[in-house]
């Protein structure tokens, strides 16, 4: 018993440790992108592989992806539609955004600049309600049902997306989504917008690992381990499941909103099958069991990829986009065979055997 | 399981009644649906030979949705995965036959459409295998997550191959009546029927022939089954749970190449066509409840007719919608398959 309290206790106080390397790691960045201290620039580091656009990407879809991992990892139930969530945040913040005010909605109010935020907030109140809504029936079935569902939903959104030219924009997209702001403060330029996705990240994820060592959390993991069993002891496991559900879409809804404002424009495409499917490999190559994982996983395929894109053809003379894809394929193959429980567990485990050895 | 009995007989009543509520439930969501297609359709001054012609043409695209779905289910009772590379095999099946036709092979053309099909359902089953072995052999005993993971990796690396090998030209394989790219076409009093379609229903009803055969009269077909009624046990009988993995790649990539061959000479077949061929025959597979063939069969067709007729009453951007809100109302109403046999899958999940 004794040695349990102390694993939680030292778990606990891992966590808090990554939580402020994380923040440590977040601020040094920003600040020599600022500052620039003898005139050296981050993507300088980096070869100019990595920049500060895919910085912000990587924030944005970690806070996708503590979501899918809350679900996946810890109620074992694997969505292959969190795209759509995704999407449907940011289209909500777009429509909102733009159309009300080209169409002269509520004058005063859309021109405001809390109303980009009251639009975050309304996608994340009907994301979540949708969420609800599916989740209910489906969660009472088991195992792979819920990923069949989600699949469906999200090509469904996909095509709603594409298809729903007045509202959507159809393949063009919506155009003209004004950056946010808090009174006159604008939060743009890009560094800016840094600062506050990873600020939103860190918050995310600190709600995350609460939740996970709470009483949900306990009871989240003994539906993983046996739903039977959980039911036995008197864990309401549907009731569970679905708020999880609810919730990763919720997050999943914040992150496309502020996707949507990052890039101004958005189009159906980073909503679509393949996007879930990635979201889907990131969060299994990071480590579905860990809310670590969400970082990790998106981090590294994001780095996998601009790495190759950068650097393939020096190696492979007139290699293209195809043999990006190529190899990322093998990439993703050779992680999953050689780490199936993704790379945070599989990275704990190598150095739990170098510091037997 | 006992408690779920004692449960049942407690609440047999409630669960009667329950029972009945649902199956209303469901003939209503049937009868609005049927409805509102019948509305779009008036709207569009649709008559019975319309509705007759967009069916006639989606079973033969659906045909192909019951091959694919033989494919999913074969491998998903053997395994226990869902192998996203099922698309991919149709992909390799008609861009290899499309490719070995046009070689510049001095044969008579019959016996070159005949050499590509038997050497392209032979080169998708040899990959088909070589997959299996290279990587969800060296995988075995992973999470099932991982090893769906797994497929979709080498989804990717496939279509990246195949647009370094093809390009995104489209390729095209010649109608196998007349040996050219125009078919011929049969009329039954205002419908008409390509003679390709012929060829698609005669391959499929061939198939399913042979695999009726494999799995109730060999010895290999039955330890297939064995397999999949339960892996341990299978073992325990001697049975090589891996060689059967193995076996299930081998058919289901056969059964797709097979599927993407007959159907390349009615499309005009391109790198990217796996994708969404595969997740229709996915949603074949869930109608038939993920572990029945037959179900699996009735599945692709009745989804291959509801697919055109929507796209035939609304508009053909809308044509991919249908197979997707049929798989939801499935999920939610008959998790089990339309002709049952899948409560065991939904118990175990």
């Amino acid at each position: 018993m004794e040695q349990k309290e102390k694993g939680r206790d030292w778990n606990q106080r891992l966590n808090a440790l990554g939580v402020m390397f994380l923040a440590i790691l977040v601020g040094v960045i920003g600040w020599v992108e600022l500052a620039q201290p003898f005139g050296i620039r981050f993507r300088d580091f980096t070869g100019g592989m990595v920049t500060f656009d895919t910085l912000i990407r990587i924030g944005i879809l970690t806070i996708v992806l503590v979501g899918l991992n809350l679900l996946m990892g810890y109620a074992g139930q694997i969505s292959l539609g969190q795209a759509a969530f995704y999407g449907i945040g940011a289209y909500t913040s777009a429509i909102m955004t733009t159309l009300a005010s080209r169409h002269g909605v509520l004058p005063g109010v859309s021109r405001s600049w809390w109303w980009p935020w009251l639009a975050i907030l309304v996608g994340m109140g009907v994301t979540g309600g949708f969420a609800y809504l599916i989740g209910r029936p489906i969660l009472r079935l088991r195992g792979n049902y819920l990923a069949m569902a989600t699949l469906g939903l999200g090509i469904i959104m996909y095509i709603l997306f594409r298809e729903g030219e007045d509202f959507t924009g159809g393949n063009d997209g919506i155009a003209g989504i004004p950056r946010l702001a808090i009174g006159s403060f604008k939060i743009w330029p890009i560094e800016r917008y840094y600062f506050l996705v990873w600020a939103i990240a860190l918050v995310v994820i600190i709600i995350a690992l609460n939740i996970v060592n709470s009483r949900v959390g306990r009871a989240l993991r003994s539906i993983h381990g046996s739903e039977v069993a959980a039911n036995t002891m008197g864990v309401d496991t549907a009731k569970y499941k679905s708020q999880v559900l609810v919730l990763s879409a919720v997050l999943a809804s914040l992150a496309g909103s502020l996707y949507a404002h990052f890039q101004a424009l958005i189009a159906p495409t980073p909503f679509s099958f393949a996007a879930s499917v990635e979201l889907l490999v990131m969060s299994v190559v990071g480590g579905i069991a860990s809310i670590w994982g969400a970082p990790f996983g998106v981090a590294l395929i994001y780095v996998v990829r601009e790495v190759l894109r950068a650097r393939l053809h020096a190696i492979l003379h007139g290699a293209g986009g195809e043999h990006e894809m190529i190899v990322y394929g093998i990439v993703v193959v050779v992680i999953m065979i050689f780490m199936p429980e993704g790379l945070t567990a599989g990275l704990a485990k190598a150095l739990r055997r170098a510091k037997r050895a | 399981m006992n408690q779920r009995v004692g449960v049942a007989k407690t609440e047999s009543k409630w669960k009667l009644s329950r029972e009945l509520v649902g199956k209303g439930v469901t003939v209503a969501v049937i009868l609005g649906v049927i409805a509102f297609v019948l509305f779009l359709g008036y709207k569009k001054h649709f008559e019975t030979r319309h509705y007759l012609q967009l069916a006639i043409d989606g079973i033969r695209g659906g045909s192909i949705y019951a091959l694919i779905a033989l494919g999913f289910v074969v491998i998903h009772s053997v395994t226990g995965i869902i192998n996203f590379a099922q698309g991919e095999f149709v992909m390799l099946g008609a861009m290899l036959c499309a490719t070995i036709y046009h070689s510049d092979l001095s044969l008579p053309p019959v016996l070159k459409l005949a050499l590509a099909i038997v050497l392209a359902v032979a080169a998708t089953t040899l990959i088909g295998v070589v997959l299996e072995r290279i990587t969800i052999y060296p995988a075995r005993g992973s999470p099932v997550v991982a090893l769906i993971i797994i497929t979709i990796g080498a989804t990717i690396t496939i279509r990246a191959l195949a647009l370094l090998a093809w390009g995104t030209r489209a390729k095209w394989v010649p109608a196998f009546t007349t040996l050219e790219m125009e078919d011929l076409t049969f009329r039954f009093g205002g419908l008409i029927v390509k003679a390709q379609s012929f060829w698609i229903w005669g391959a499929v009803a061939v198939v399913l022939a042979v695999l009726f055969y494999f799995f109730e009269r060999t010895v290999m077909g039955k330890a297939l089954r064995a397999c999949a009624v339960n892996r341990r046990a299978a073992q325990l009988m001697g049975i090589s749970p891996s060689r059967m993995s193995l076996l299930s790649f081998a058919l289901a990539a056969a059964l797709g190449a097979i599927g993407g061959i007959v159907l390349a000479p009615a499309t005009r077949p391109t790198y990217d066509m796996g994708l969404i061929l595969g997740l229709k025959g996915f949603v074949a597979a869930i109608m038939g409840g993920l572990v029945s063939s037959p179900g699996a069969v009735l599945g692709g067709l009745i989804l291959g007719a509801a697919e055109n007729i929507g796209a035939g009453v609304t508009s053909a951007g809308y044509k991919d919608i249908v197979a997707f809100v049929i798989l939801i109302l499935i999920l939610l109403f008959r998790p089990q398959g339309l002709i049952g046999g899948g409560e065991r899958a939904v118990e175990e999940g």
